[in-house]
């Protein structure tokens, strides 16, 4: 990168800087990766607020509606990071092919997929211990995700099928089989007005997290971001990720597996989206039926593109939202608003900051190499 | 001649199905030919389908004409295509992304306005009765077409003819192949992809307006399942020629009425997977006609989705 190359020119002139030059400038760096996001993120608020105006809302009735019904209070708080849950695994799921240079945007196949999965496997393992059990339902889930999107990555890889288009695809195909199976073989008969497969039973369900209160959804899914973060991040095989994503000749040039990475990838990712579902099942709804597809998956894609990609940031991220769509039902009664006032807001927000990408690299205190040009012109 | 087809009743069905089905499949498919031909993708249609739909139903409630609502939908559908067209001029803006962003916007306002107008009847536009000289029910109801199938029918050969034979055809297929080219002949790239993405939202909009105003014939909140984005996926299998639009969008109409059609004579069995059948049939076409190491025969040379 140009930034690396500039603090050998500058050596000379550095007394002025109240810390060393690379600090500064990898300080620039991670200072512009904050704000830009954050003030695209302002700025869709604010003109969701215009929007509201202009309708004859109070904008501000709607802030203090959203925080009392998703932060402001213990409950409210809890609601919202269970609606988290799900959100990490599902942007997780479009974050991890997004490196490889993949957008994919059916997570919420994977999600029904895996609760189904979970939801059918506890069958046949009644009766074992739950500390056996439990990692088998969960990995039942996980192998039906893994499967399905990186049947995307593999179409993407080896036939050159377009995984945006394909992924869509396989949602909604495999919400129509969860839906074949969940109204035909796998469906409990006794679940007579909301077609639903067996429960999976008392011993194999998950309690809530000490302290918090919450399902253990929320601490598996800051666990994986926490683990893809690494990966991407900090290991050989992430950094040959981000290479076959930036450059897919180069990566071949250096002959790195560019197929399997990508197949790997969306496996991982697709297994992360699966989770989503498992604990749906498993730690909220106790069997697998139609409202596993509620629509955490595209709410995930959002999440993911707020969070640029960044594991990291889809916690805070995940959370926000989480909290926007918990005080969605408040916002319907109170301000006499339809419930798509929350969709209006997220593609807001999602233009708002895929526009806010043209700024990257524009603004002078954020780029080092743009300080460099000044300095050289000044002696001249 | 007995009125009881029997099992003929599938395919007859199937037929009528896919010329009532394929309209908003054609209008998408040829207005996404456009704008794929200047080089960018617009996954948004999707959204501006079901906007289109609403705001077609809701003006042709408050007008009582639907070729109001048809006007609307397409005026609206064009505002959604220009912003789209704007927004991806700025440089690393990603047309894919913004297109998935424009999806969840045009839904999420669809929604939004669209809760009043949910109960509502609105008149539904004409369609002319190409059956009429046969006495069984089944013939008529499969042949009743409507004018905005033949409209489609007549654009995809008026768009084909244009791409080869006029000026802005070439423009645009210039711009779609090489921006270097263009600009080095001195037009402006941006502005011929605004309105070729713009022309797009039109016609998409406009295949919004079918739905909620022929068939299904209303306004709900599950008007459209993905309509939008198999057609994207149809532009593909269909080569970006208008001709091949027109055909794909009938084959695609008819995998769509095959679940109804079957459900008619009394196969209730693995309703959902018939239901299923147009999204594996446009992931199966997909498969089969890409190819792992060449780019796709006739895609422009400018498309993300084929670089």
């Amino acid at each position: 990168m140009v930034a690396d190359a500039a603090p050998s020119k500058l050596a000379a002139d550095r007394p002025r800087g109240w810390t060393s030059l690379p600090l500064r400038a990898w300080l620039a760096r991670r200072c512009e990766a904050l704000a830009i996001p954050v003030g695209a993120a302002l700025v869709g608020f604010l003109l969701f607020g215009l929007f509201l105006a202009a309708l004859g809302k109070s904008p501000l009735q709607l802030v203090d509606i959203v925080w009392r019904g998703g932060f402001g209070s213990p409950f409210a708080l809890g609601n919202s990071l269970q609606r988290a849950a799900p959100l990490l695994f599902a942007a997780l799921c479009v974050a991890l092919p997004a490196r490889l240079g993949l957008v994919v945007i059916g997570g919420e196949g994977a999600i029904v997929l895996g609760g189904l999965a979970a939801a059918a496997a506890a069958q046949p393992l009644a009766g074992l211990p739950a500390l056996l059990a439990v990692p088998l339902m969960a990995g039942a889930a996980m192998l039906a995700g893994a499967v399905w999107i990186g049947a995307v990555g593999w179409l993407q890889a080896y036939r050159n099928v377009n995984a945006t288009i394909s992924s869509l695809l396989l949602s909604y195909i495999a919400i129509a089989l969860a839906n074949h199976l969940i109204e035909g073989p796998l469906r409990d008969p006794a679940s007579l007005n909301k077609p639903s497969t067996l429960p999976v039973g008392d011993a194999f369900m998950l309690g809530p997290m000490p302290v918090i209160g919450v399902h253990w959804g929320l601490g598996c899914g800051i666990l994986a971001c926490l683990i893809a973060y690494v990966l991407m991040d900090r290991t050989t095989l992430g950094f040959a990720a981000r290479i076959a994503g930036g450059n897919v000749r180069a990566a071949q040039i250096q002959g790195l597996p560019v197929g399997r990475l990508i197949v790997g990838f969306t496996a991982l990712g697709g297994a992360f989206a699966a989770l989503a579902g498992y604990f749906e099942v498993a730690a909220v709804q106790g069997n697998a039926n139609g409202t596993l597809a509620a629509g955490y998956g595209y709410t995930g894609i959002l999440v993911a593109f707020l969070a640029r990609q960044n594991p990291l940031a889809i916690m805070p991220v995940a959370f926000l939202l989480g909290g926007i769509e918990a005080s969605s039902g408040l916002i319907q009664r109170r301000m006499q608003l339809p419930d798509a006032t929350v969709l209006v807001l997220e593609g807001l927000l999602f233009l708002v900051v895929l526009l806010s990408e043209t700024l990257y690299g524009r603004f002078k205190p954020f780029n080092p190499h743009l300080w460099a040009e000044k300095r050289e012109a000044v002696p001249a | 001649m007995s009125d009881d087809l029997g099992l003929w009743s599938v395919p007859l069905a199937i037929l009528g199905g896919a010329i009532r089905v394929s309209t908003p499949f054609l209008f998408v498919s040829l207005g996404e030919t456009i704008t794929e031909r200047s080089g960018r993708i617009n996954l948004g249609l999707e959204g501006t389908l079901v906007f289109g739909a609403m705001s077609a139903y809701a003006t042709a409630v408050l007008t009582n004409s639907p070729w109001a609502g048809v006007a609307v939908a397409g005026l609206a559908g064009g505002l959604f295509g220009l912003l789209h067209g704007y927004i991806c001029k700025f440089p690393k803006v990603n047309d894919v992304a913004i297109g998935i962003a424009l999806m969840l916007f045009g839904t999420g306002l669809a929604f939004f306005f669209g809760k009043p107008f949910i109960q509502p009847p609105a008149p539904p536009l004409p369609a002319i009765p190409f059956g009429a000289w046969s006495d069984l029910p089944q013939v008529q109801a499969a042949l009743r077409v409507n004018v905005l199938f033949l409209a489609g029918a007549a654009l995809s050969v008026a768009l084909w003819w244009g791409f080869r034979n006029t000026k802005a055809g070439l423009i645009l297929r210039v711009v779609g192949d090489s921006a270097d080219a263009a600009r080095a002949l001195g037009y402006d790239v941006d502005r011929v992809r605004l309105v070729a993405t713009g022309f797009g939202g039109v016609l998409a909009g406009i295949g919004g307006s079918y739905l909620s105003l022929y068939y299904p014939g209303s306004w709900n909140e599950g008007i459209s399942s993905g309509q939008g984005l198999m057609a994207v996926a149809l532009v593909i299998f269909a080569r970006w020629n208008p001709l091949a639009c027109f055909g794909a969008a009938l084959l695609f109409g008819g995998a769509g009425a095959l679940g109804p059609a079957l459900q008619s004579v009394g196969v209730s069995q693995g309703y959902y997977l018939f239901y299923a059948a147009p999204y594996v049939l446009t992931l199966v076409l997909l498969i089969a006609t890409s190819s792992p190491d060449r780019a796709l025969a006739g895609a422009p040379g400018e498309l993300s989705l084929s670089k």
